[in-house]
């Protein structure tokens, strides 16, 4: 008996679709089994059923509430960053310049570093308010050393992700804009469009897939961000660094309250698949 | 040509401010506590490998290294084969449920890892996975797998089904299909999905750092001991980033253009 | 040129790794057999932690059979792993190091491998009764002392001797908040460096011991945390003032790491925190003002209970199958021939203090650190017991309450303390929600009826 395509290609699919499934579900289901548990690590184990109680305590956590808008700044202006600046690197990029290739080198840097590092590297060499090479560079200009971590903790710890993801976003909007065919802003240019209308009618709609994709990766990663705040500024100061995950992370493993931690990330989950499905919807058409 | 010198100067302005960080932490891995400390800084300065040194009497990097090779490239070999075939038929096959199942597979990436810690914890602790380096392997490779299937979907996508349908008409079944068909035409595509999943693995640093003690421990474990000791520790800090993270640099910067090429989802005709 | 530097550093570390590569293949293809017993040692990365691995090898000499693999990260980390390891039974441990928090909690609840069978030649009536009862449950020993601390004051006695000032043994904190102002001269000087940075064992610790000096405690005897009380009102106004006003940039963020820099480059005329500091400070090779150090004990204010004690210490995890050697390998690192090993390799100014009274009775510690006789006195001052503070209080402990909910409490104080710190708000309302906060979790701990 032949299978036919169709079904083949359906079975094809289920072994990876299984193993997927048994990796969100196992572990979710004992996330929610623990989230209406007592259950404080160094008690050694749960001591009884609270209902909801763990859901309370952390909803109406003042954090919370600071989480949930930290975690969509930071998303947000990410994502602007990100876009925007991509696209002026790699128009740059995209000209006439010398030794092109070398200079690409050093725009992707950033990405590969691993993120504690990336972390430790501004908090410590960079941004220290004393000895920080920052802090150097505005002596020079006569300012006094700057307190990053602690005066514009936010902004610092987006500074930090945006050195790390506009390459990603440069390279992605480069090679979209290398696919351009010149011939056609030549050609555009002899029409007598300006610089203007060329960006708007030929270039913004051979970019704006990429540009989708890059706001699609990023957001599942943004909604994700961790190490960087646990090492730089440890979700301060007060919490004004501190987001959904990183609440999970205090509940979970300063507090040692697995119950508590356990409610929190499911909420991160229904969260962030509420996220997922909304820009799903907003980008289907493009992708 | 005025032109190409402006642009040229400011494009490598900026490229030079991104790598300047990177540059300085390599800068500084060749000083001494107290000259890493000095302020202003100073850029000349006599150049020592004392940090290097203790680095490696405190811990082995080789063994952080394999590890983190041996974990990188396993768990980006299993996931581009379980991704393939995935792939392959959602690109491919009628599927209604086609837009769900994609929608679905990326949305298990947004589980944050740390809700999930104590329960993955305790399975690993059963299953004896702790600390080896299949069980680092297998949970990098469920991590990593949605984007895998999602960027080869992509490519998948972008080839004519007419090639498809003529490769059938000169008989070839679906092995065939797939193996001399769309993985050659793919190519681009699956060396820069696994290039951002080595990428991605190696700079995992959550499950890494809970999950493993000594035997499968990869750099993001080594670098944990000389985050922050009591005591001066910039020198000895860059030095340890700089040995983390130089083998990923090397392969990103030698594999750029794959790396670039593959990322683009078939804009390139 | 950056290119021939690269190459003589790969050549010269090649031979390293090249060592490394042999041990490591070796290794794995040797582990199949049995005769090395391995222990995996894991430690918090402090200078005398750090300093026992490269002693490691007298070890594995007088014990061969026996292989150390040893593990380092930064405390907070640490105690993540560590607790992760030991409420879950994970086993990835043979030997941890834990402080004067963990050891009675865990000890009593059986996590623990008690050590009272150690030979006499431990000599456990050596160990520093302060020390030895912070690390015990019911009179039982669960972690051998590797070094102990309490804290007191460091201050520059040229700058005091320019302006005329002299620090008392005993001072005040009326007086250390003088001398800050008169010293405080930005930006070559500050008056005084202070822990700001969040954390339990951070600025919630020291700030904790300051409370204490004004007569506070973190709880009544009913477990009513007590943060918005007038003690700790004045307490923390008092610190608040102090630190911004007198004190450096970036304070808020400043733990022992980054005033140990500071004070070390020159930058404090006065510090304020753990004993061992003191050994960084008076080294050569690490401190610009090393001679020119002098202490004195921690400030006083209502009662004289201002220092703190604090002791790393060497465990065993319970239901471990490798006691009889982890045994031993506990008997090395904490032994007096330890020490002595100590003193031979590296001098008698960093052998690990706070320990063993033998320690302080030998005139060669004595005489080669100047801040030896201050520290045994600090240490002995300090008292954990209930009756430790100026009211009596429920809970053991100095700077921290001995309970397992104590690691939120501390938490998210001291993540309001720093915030209060950073000017963002106001020490009414930061001592309010860390009160609020150490409430709700007293409550859900069922500490308060």
């Amino acid at each position: 008996m032949q299978l036919t395509r169709v079904s083949y290609g359906k079975i094809i699919l289920s072994p990876t679709i299984i193993i997927l499934l048994l990796w969100i579900l196992v572990p979710l289901a004992l996330t929610v089994y623990y989230s209406f548990q007592s259950y404080n690590m160094l008690d050694g184990g749960s001591t009884g059923y609270i209902g909801w109680m763990n859901y309370e305590f952390f909803i109406f956590d003042e954090a919370f509430y600071d989480a949930i808008i930290n975690t969509f700044i930071t998303v947000l202006s990410l994502l602007l960053f990100t876009v925007f600046f991509g696209f002026i690197f790699a128009s740059l990029l995209n000209s006439d310049i010398f030794l092109s290739g070398l200079v690409k080198v050093l725009y992707i840097s950033p990405f590969l570093v691993i993120p504690t590092v990336s972390a430790l590297l501004w908090k410590n060499l960079m941004m220290d308010p004393i000895n920080g090479f920052i802090a150097f560079l505005l002596n020079l200009f006569n300012y006094e050393g700057i307190d990053f971590l602690n005066e514009y903790p936010l902004a610092s710890i987006i500074t930090m992700l945006s050195w790390t993801w506009i390459p990603f976003a440069t390279l992605l909007i480069l090679t979209s804009l290398k696919s351009i065919d010149k011939q056609m802003i030549e050609s555009a240019k002899i029409d007598g469009a300006n610089t203007f209308q060329i960006s708007i009618f030929i270039i913004l709609p051979n970019i704006i897939r990429s540009i989708n994709v890059i706001i699609l990766l990023e957001t599942i990663f943004f909604l994700a961000v961790f190490a960087e705040i646990s090492i730089a500024t440890n979700g301060g100061p007060g919490t004004e660094t501190t987001n959904l995950p990183f609440l999970i992370f205090q509940k979970g493993l300063q507090n040692f309250d697995v119950g508590e931690s356990s409610a929190g990330g499911l909420i991160a989950v229904l969260l962030a698949n509420f996220v997922a499905i909304f820009l799903i919807n907003l980008l289907r058409k493009n992708i | 040509m005025i032109n190409k010198i402006i642009i040229s100067l400011i494009t490598w302005f900026f490229g030079l401010v991104f790598f300047f960080p990177i540059l300085w932490m390599f800068l500084t891995s060749f000083k001494t506590e107290m000259e890493a400390i000095k302020f202003p800084p100073s850029f000349i300065f006599e150049l020592t490998l004392v940090n290097y040194f203790e680095i490696q009497e405190r811990s082995n990097y080789f063994k952080y290294a394999l590890n983190s090779i041996t974990i990188s490239f396993g768990s980006t070999f299993l996931g581009i084969a379980l991704a393939i075939p995935v792939s392959w038929s959602l690109a491919f096959i009628k599927n209604k449920y086609k837009d769900f199942i994609l929608l679905w597979i990326l949305s298990t990436k947004m589980m944050p890892a740390v809700g999930v810690l104590v329960p993955m914890y305790i399975i690993f602790r059963d299953a004896k996975l702790m600390d080896t380096h299949f069980g680092m392997i297998v949970i990098l490779t469920l991590t990593n797998l949605p984007i895998i299937v999602w960027l080869l979907y992509n490519y998948f996508a972008e080839i004519p089904y007419e090639i498809i349908e003529s490769s059938h008409i000169d008989g070839a079944n679906i092995l065939n299909e797939i193996i001399s068909i769309v993985l050659p035409l793919s190519l681009p595509g699956i060396s820069s999905a696994f290039l951002l999943s080595v990428i991605l693995c190696w700079n995992e640093a959550f499950w890494s750092l809970m999950l493993t003690s000594t035997n499968s421990a990869p750099l993001s474990v080594f670098i944990a001991s000389f985050s922050s000791p009591e005591g001066l520790f910039w020198a000895k800090l860059s030095a340890a980033s700089v040995m983390a993270i130089m083998p990923i640099m090397v392969l990103g910067w030698f594999s750029q253009k794959q790396l670039v090429s593959g990322l683009t989802f078939g804009a390139i005709k | 040129m950056k290119l021939f530097f690269k190459i003589i550093t790969l050549l010269i570390s090649l031979k390293e790794f090249m060592l490394k590569l042999i041990s490591t293949i070796s290794l794995f293809l040797f582990s199949f057999s049995v005769f090395a017993e391995k222990l995996t040692i894991v430690s918090v990365n402090n200078g005398d932690m750090v300093r026992m691995q490269k002693l490691a090898s007298d070890f594995t000499k007088k014990n061969p059979g026996i292989e150390l693999d040893f593990q380092f990260m930064e405390e907070n980390v640490l105690r993540q792993k560590v607790t992760l390891d030991i409420t879950n039974k994970g086993g990835a441990y043979d030997i941890m190091t834990i402080g004067m928090y963990e050891a009675p909690m865990w000890g009593e609840k059986g996590w623990l491998v008690p050590m009272n069978d150690l030979p006499s030649s431990f000599d456990i009536d050596d160990i520093l009764p302060a020390v030895r009862g912070g690390l015990s449950h019911n009179g039982v020993l669960y972690a051998a002392p590797f070094y102990g601390e309490s804290s007191f004051t460091m201050y520059r006695v040229d700058l005091f001797a320019e302006k005329g000032l002299t620090m008392p043994d005993k001072p005040t904190w009326g007086e250390i908040y003088k001398f800050a102002k008169a010293l405080h001269n930005p930006p070559e000087v500050n008056g005084i460096c202070l822990r700001g940075k969040p954390g339990w064992g951070e600025n919630a610790a020291f700030i904790g011991t300051v409370a204490n000096a004004f007569g506070a405690r973190w709880v009544d005897d009913q477990w009513n945390p007590q943060l918005t009380g007038p003690a700790w009102t004045h307490a923390f106004s008092f610190y608040v003032d102090l630190v911004q006003n007198y004190g450096p940039k970036g304070a808020p963020n400043n733990g022992f790491n980054e005033n140990l820099k500071l004070f070390n480059q020159g930058k404090c005329a006065m510090w304020i925190d753990a004993t061992v500091a003191a050994s960084f400070v008076t080294n050569k090779e690490e401190s610009t003002v090393y001679n020119k150090v002098n202490f004195a004990l921690a400030p006083s204010a209502v009662t004289e209970k201002g220092g703190w004690l604090w002791s790393w210490a060497i465990a065993i995890p319970a239901g471990t199958k490798k006691e009889a050697a982890a045994k031993k390998f506990i008997m090395w690192a904490t032994s007096k021939d330890y020490i002595e090993l100590v003193a031979d390799k590296h001098g008698w100014a960093n052998v690990p203090p706070g320990t063993r009274t033998s320690t302080y009775t030998n005139p060669m510690y004595l005489n080669n650190a100047p801040f030896a006789r201050l520290t045994l006195a600090a240490m002995n001052a300090a008292d954990p017991s209930m009756t430790g503070t100026l009211k009596p209080k429920p809970y053991i402990g100095v700077q921290f309450m001995t309970i397992p909910e104590f690691q939120a409490i501390g938490t998210e104080a001291g993540r309001q303390f720093s915030a209060a710190l950073a000017g963002k708000k106001s020490v009414e309302d930061a001592l309010e929600s860390a009160n609020k906060s150490a409430y709700k979790i007293l409550k859900k701990g069922r500490y308060i009826k």
